[in-house]
């Protein structure tokens, strides 16, 4: 399978650009989460993100929340998230990334966390209350280990800032479109692409924007200036509202999106 | 370097700034206006001012004889921070940082509440001060509390009931965040403990550090010497470090903090985050907390709403780490036995968190030597709690 990065530089030159899938583990059963994300990778994703259910998800909005905590009723625990990475990795062949807050990282040892996604299939993590600053032992593992590590970037960060987490991120860096939480929103701000393009002059790293995403028109107009759109909240509200069939739909209307 | 010296945002190894980067900018400019501000003489005089002419500063202190006499042979000095406006400490912080909140242009301030105390101090401090106010309150506790939550749309404050999570401080707490997040330009957030990022373990420490420092003074003029122990409830752990920090660096005085131990440490309905945690990320930093083996916050149990969080300020961990301060959980009888006898020898209701403290005393009166003075910082009155109380003591009747 190829990396990350290479996907993301790979689509762009060809024109055609990247959707980058968010969808949790477990949801709403540790089985229906594999087939949601191979569905979500055959019918168009370029890049998949695994979310780690968690009890204090302060990034997420409502649609999120009440997902993931469905998740953890229906008695998702950690190591259920390798065997869905393995399940998912052993169907096909998108790079994939795991999205969790740092604490359940922190609890199950961030070394071995690292060395069982390695083993089960991912290729890295974003970590999105985890900024470079407080990430020492991770940066470490992670180099060592060859892992991509995602931190975010966002409209209120400074060009310091920019630089050296975009510089510190490996695979991409993650740039909040918004000043808010996860969820969709009818237009995209236009901080989004004024933020990129910070990116862009200040760090090689390539760069997916995220948060507010929902419709094919912003997948399009996204990747008109960064490396890829991320969605998340639409996906989880597919499923939600029309199970797998509506999932593939939402997959391939987003997809369309695309060069 | 001296104890009372360490600053954020590290104690040891607890503390630090886990939050989204969309935070980082807010934080770094709340610690930028705090460090100008704490050592600006005009606004040290207007915060003194404040707290003179609306707060009711000094608070005194008390001597509980009769309440002492149940114990044996030790004194019991109380700090009453239930005098203050608003009825508790929480009305030091909440001046402080509304203060600051004006310093940086903002309008609107934005803050968690678990029983109510602190979303009634923020709504306060906003009505004074001229400032938009939203709390964020779990819906449960919206439900347990209903007086509370009009007394803050009173003072013209929007509550918002938080229906995430388990519906409680800790999922309030979650949702200011993501306020703050979206609001970051116009918004404070208005952190009520010494919990979350740096710089707000720092900060609110500073902040309430005002009651150990006059108490200092008053335990020197009253007794002549310091107190042999310094006791308080610790939940957050505001009011606790708030008193313990004048006397860190004064060897000779026990720290002593009490945790609430619910139906008791061995069960697992308790809010004993120093006692029974394990060290993890919660709410911004590093500390000791209540969380499963997978790393997911635990829901905690208290009779005391106040004290029912799973999560406890970094510097706390690290003074248990040291051994500097001692933590001991009281259960919620015996809480509510301290309050009882409190009420009964003194005529001083206390808060049910207070009340923590207080029973802390029969554990104290045991390992310290006879004649021991012991400074408890009385850190809220009981009122707000009559209904909980009633029920529990049957006081209510069948009418």
């Amino acid at each position: 399978m190829s990396s990350v990065h290479d996907t993301l530089l790979a689509n762009r030159e060809s024109g055609k650009g990247s959707l980058v899938g968010y969808y949790p583990a477990g949801y709403p059963t540790v089985k229906d989460s594999v087939d949601a994300l191979v569905a979500m990778a055959q019918n168009g994703c370029d890049v998949l993100e695994i979310g780690v259910p968690y009890s204090d998800p302060v990034m997420d909005g409502l649609v999120i929340q009440v997902a993931t905590e469905e998740a953890r009723a229906a008695g998702f625990v950690l190591r259920d998230l390798f065997d869905v990475i393995r399940q998912v990795r052993a169907k096909v062949s998108t790079p994939l990334l795991v999205m969790s807050y740092w604490n359940p990282v922190l609890r199950y040892g961030v070394e071995k966390f690292a060395e069982d996604m390695l083993a089960s299939g991912a290729q890295g993590m974003i970590t999105p209350d985890l900024v470079p600053d407080e990430a020492a032992h991770w940066l470490e593992v992670s180099q060592s280990k060859g892992l991509d590590r995602v931190f975010l970037v966002a409209p209120s960060s400074s060009n310091e800032r920019v630089t050296a987490n975009a510089d510190a991120s490996q695979g991409f860096v993650y740039s909040v479109s918004t000043m808010g939480i996860t969820g969709e929103r009818a237009t995209l701000d236009s901080l989004a692409r004024q933020l990129v393009g910070r990116v862009k002059s200040l760090s090689e790293t390539p760069t997916c924007v995220g948060v507010g995403i929902s419709t094919a028109e912003q997948v399009r107009e996204v990747n008109s200036y960064a490396d890829g759109a991320i969605v998340g909240t639409a996906f989880v509200k597919a499923y939600r509202d029309e199970g797998l069939s509506g999932l593939v739909a939402k997959t391939k209307e987003l997809a369309a999106g695309l060069g | 370097m001296k104890l009372s010296e360490q600053v954020g945002p590290y104690y040891g190894e607890y503390g630090g700034r886990f939050v989204p980067e969309p935070l980082i900018a807010a934080l770094d400019q709340l610690e930028a206006t705090y460090e100008a501000m704490r050592i600006d003489p005009g606004f040290i005089a207007e915060l003194a001012e404040l707290h003179k002419t609306y707060t009711g500063r000094p608070s005194i202190i008390t001597e509980a004889k009769r309440f002492a006499a149940h114990f044996g042979d030790i004194r019991v000095f109380l700090k009453r921070e239930d005098l203050n406006h608003t009825g508790s400490h929480k009305i030091n912080n909440v001046m402080g940082q509304a203060l600051l909140a004006k310093k940086m242009g903002k309008k609107r301030i934005i803050a968690e509440t678990g029983a109510g105390q602190h979303g009634v101090a923020s709504a306060t401090a906003a009505a004074f001060f001229g400032l938009d106010c939203v709390v964020y309150m779990g819906e449960v506790d919206t439900e347990r509390q209903a007086l509370n939550v009009a007394r803050m749309q009173l003072l013209g404050a929007e509550v918002i009931p938080v229906t995430s999570g388990s519906r409680t401080l800790k999922d309030a707490i979650n949702e200011a965040l993501r306020d703050w997040v979206a609001n970051v330009d116009s918004t404070h957030y208005l952190l009520g403990t010494v919990a979350g990022p740096h710089p707000f373990p720092t900060m609110v420490r500073d902040f309430h550090s005002v009651i150990g420092y006059e108490a200092r003074e008053q335990m020197l003029e009253l007794t002549g010497k310091l107190p042999d122990a310094v006791a308080a409830c610790v939940g957050g752990g505001s009011n606790a470090i708030g008193i313990f920090h004048a006397f860190l660096d004064d060897e000779d005085v026990a720290l002593w903090g009490f945790e609430a131990a619910g139906d008791g440490v061995d069960t697992p309905r308790h809010a004993a985050t120093l006692s029974m945690g394990t060290p993890g990320v919660l709410h911004g930093a590093k500390s000791y907390m209540l969380q499963d083996a997978d790393g997911q916050t635990m829901e905690s149990h208290s009779i005391s709403a106040g004290l029912d969080y799973p999560g406890v300020g970094p510097e706390h961990s690290w003074l248990k780490d040291l051994g500097r301060a001692s933590y001991h959980g009281v259960t919620d009888a015996e809480a509510m036995s301290a309050m009882k006898l409190l009420s009964q020898t003194e005529g001083i209701i206390p808060a049910i968190e207070t009340a923590h403290g207080l029973a802390g005393i029969e554990h104290l009166a045991k390992v310290l030597p006879a004649g021991a003075h012991i400074l408890v910082n009385l850190s809220g009155r009981g009122d707000k709690d009559m209904e909980t109380a009633a029920k529990y003591f049957g006081l209510m009747g069948d009418k």
